[in-house]
């Protein structure tokens, strides 16, 4: 089963950046309704506006959560402007796994969060 | 008799395939829809090679097969689930369209502020949505049946609601697409009418699996899609008692529907008409039909028998497996599926790694969210769900298939 990579099924389970920060400055949530996937990040930045912690938490299958624990990675050290940059394809080349076309909200939840974090539409109005 | 099931299976052309090289498919997706049968596919091809012209309309040859056909078609629904008059037999789109035009016809017309209808925590979408939506408009309260720790529908509970008063309809699903529980609808009905209720049955899951009989169970409306059935999709029936379909207005307007328009009105066809409006989905009517002759050709009993042995055979090697947890009810309360989760991964997971070895399931809620999120306190299940052409030996793959995904996830 391709997708189903070692590293998927490692971070999927053992997921990195797990719990959220108590001190953060920015935050977002949202859900797949239709299939239960649901994520919460929180970010810290430090003066220059770079990514010193994230922290996250959620449920559903493999590939939303393994998404979620390797972007929350590759967001350290990462400028508001570079978050806001990343695309689709980055989330994609991270997993490095061929996502069927009905896995593929799965797998950009984490981005959907993190750029909602990023721009400031996290919190509940 | 019991069924031939290696002859059943060589009527169905779908099923002798390669989904992935060297994985045949083991399609247990039927309660999403089910696969059709040669007979089925031969008559719709017939139909538009031979016969297709508008229905009620022209007066030359082509027509009138037409029309022939349709109606035909109409006359072998209302035997198969032994209606009263074929005028009870309404084509719909599927069993949401029929439910749809049972809540904005009938209730539409009967129900207001203070008035009561029950559904269940169970229910389908399908007969969940569209009476919220008219509820939300006309202000009537909707009580929902909780379930027992078995599985079933909690009928204390139905009760308690009934003898509270200004119930005007029971609404609910005689098989559970999610649990396979079947619900005592004929039981229901007679509670129903002693409170003053008409009952409504949303028979998508049981009309494909079990003989019905509408006067036995004497329901007042009845609900099922022919995708469901063997038959095509796009065609739907709405069974209805002649009065209740008689005191009902009509749904949608336009051509076919009406007897006569003028500038200021129009008066309404005669039943079945007044609630067809436009051009029907002919060839699809002549489709179901067919399914009809296909599945009354085998016996429904025996259908059913075939259905309660691989159940039988699919929860027994299910419990099995360590750690799994069945949301099933025990026979005799249960029709064509199996209904899981594993601890160590998601529903979406389990369907993928099974469709990576052929196995076709449904992961989800299954258009049943309340019975997932407020009922089992769950996000999904995964479903497999079994029909007349599966054999044990797909059950078996379909084990397999589930060891294959626990050692996957716990290396
Ligand atoms: C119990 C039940 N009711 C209603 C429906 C809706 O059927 P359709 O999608 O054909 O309208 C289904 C099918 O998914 C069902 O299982």
């Amino acid at each position: 089963m391709d997708m189903y990579q070692e590293n998927i099924i490692d971070h999927g389970q053992h997921p990195h950046n797990w719990g959220l920060l108590e001190d953060f400055d920015m935050h977002a949530h949202d859900d797949n309704p239709l299939c239960g996937d649901q994520l919460e990040i929180t970010i810290k930045l430090d003066v220059n506006e770079r990514v010193v912690a994230v922290g996250w938490q959620g449920e559903g299958c493999t590939i939303s959560q393994a998404s979620a624990s390797m972007l929350g990675d590759e967001l350290l050290g990462k400028t508001l402007d570079e978050i806001k940059a990343l695309s689709k394809d980055d989330i994609l080349e991270l997993l490095g796994i061929p996502i069927s076309m009905t896995r593929i909200k799965c797998a950009l939840l984490s981005l959907k969060v993190v750029k909602a974090a990023a721009y400031g539409l996290g919190e509940d109005e | 008799m019991t069924l031939d099931i290696q002859a059943v299976r060589q009527d169905f052309p779908i099923l002798h395939q390669e989904v992935h090289p060297g994985k045949p498919l083991v399609f247990l997706d039927s309660a999403a829809s089910s696969q059709k049968p040669r007979q089925v596919i031969d008559a719709l091809e017939y139909y538009y090679t031979h016969s297709h012209a508008n229905v009620h309309r022209g007066l030359h040859v082509l027509s009138e097969a037409a029309t022939d056909a349709y109606e035909k078609a109409r006359d072998k629904v209302q035997k198969f689930i032994n209606a009263a008059h074929r005028e009870e037999i309404i084509y719909t789109r599927n069993t949401t369209e029929s439910m749809n035009l049972i809540v904005q016809s009938w209730g539409r017309a009967n129900l207001s502020q203070g008035d009561v209808v029950i559904l269940s925590v169970m229910e389908h979408h399908a007969n969940l949505v569209p009476w919220q939506m008219l509820a939300a408009e006309k202000g009537f309260t909707i009580r929902y049946v909780p379930l027992c720790d078995d599985k079933t529908l909690n009928m204390d509970a139905l009760k308690a609601f009934l003898r509270e008063g200004n119930v005007k309809a029971v609404s609910l699903t005689h098989v559970s697409n999610v649990m396979g529980t079947v619900n005592p609808l004929k039981e229901i009905a007679a509670l129903a009418h002693e409170a003053g209720a008409i009952t409504i049955g949303d028979g998508a899951q049981a009309v494909p699996h079990m003989k019905v009989d509408v006067q036995d169970l004497d329901v007042d409306l009845y609900a099922f899609s022919g995708h469901k059935m063997c038959g095509p999709t796009g065609i739907g029936i709405l069974y209805g008692k002649q009065a209740i379909l008689d005191a009902m207005p009509p749904f949608m307007g336009g051509g076919d529907m009406i007897s006569r328009v003028t500038l200021n009105g129009s008066t309404w066809n005669e039943l079945p008409y007044k609630f067809e409006a436009g051009t029907p989905a002919i060839a699809e009517a002549v489709g179901i039909g067919a399914a009809v002759d296909y599945l009354s050709g085998l016996g429904m009993e025996n259908i059913h028998a075939h259905g309660q042995e691989l159940v039988e055979y699919a929860h027994d090697r299910l419990a099995e497996i360590p750690g799994l947890t069945l949301y099933n009810p025990d026979a005799p309360y249960r029709s064509g599926v199996a209904t899981f989760t594993l601890p160590e991964a998601h529903a979406h997971d389990i369907a993928q790694i099974l469709d990576s070895e052929g196995i076709a399931v449904r992961a989800g809620h299954h258009c049943a969210m309340p019975l997932h999120k407020e009922h089992f306190h769950i996000p999904a299940t995964t479903r497999a769900s079994f029909y007349l052409y599966n054999t044990t030996e797909e059950v078996d793959k379909l084990v397999d298939g589930i060891y294959k995904v626990k050692k996957l996830f716990n290396r």
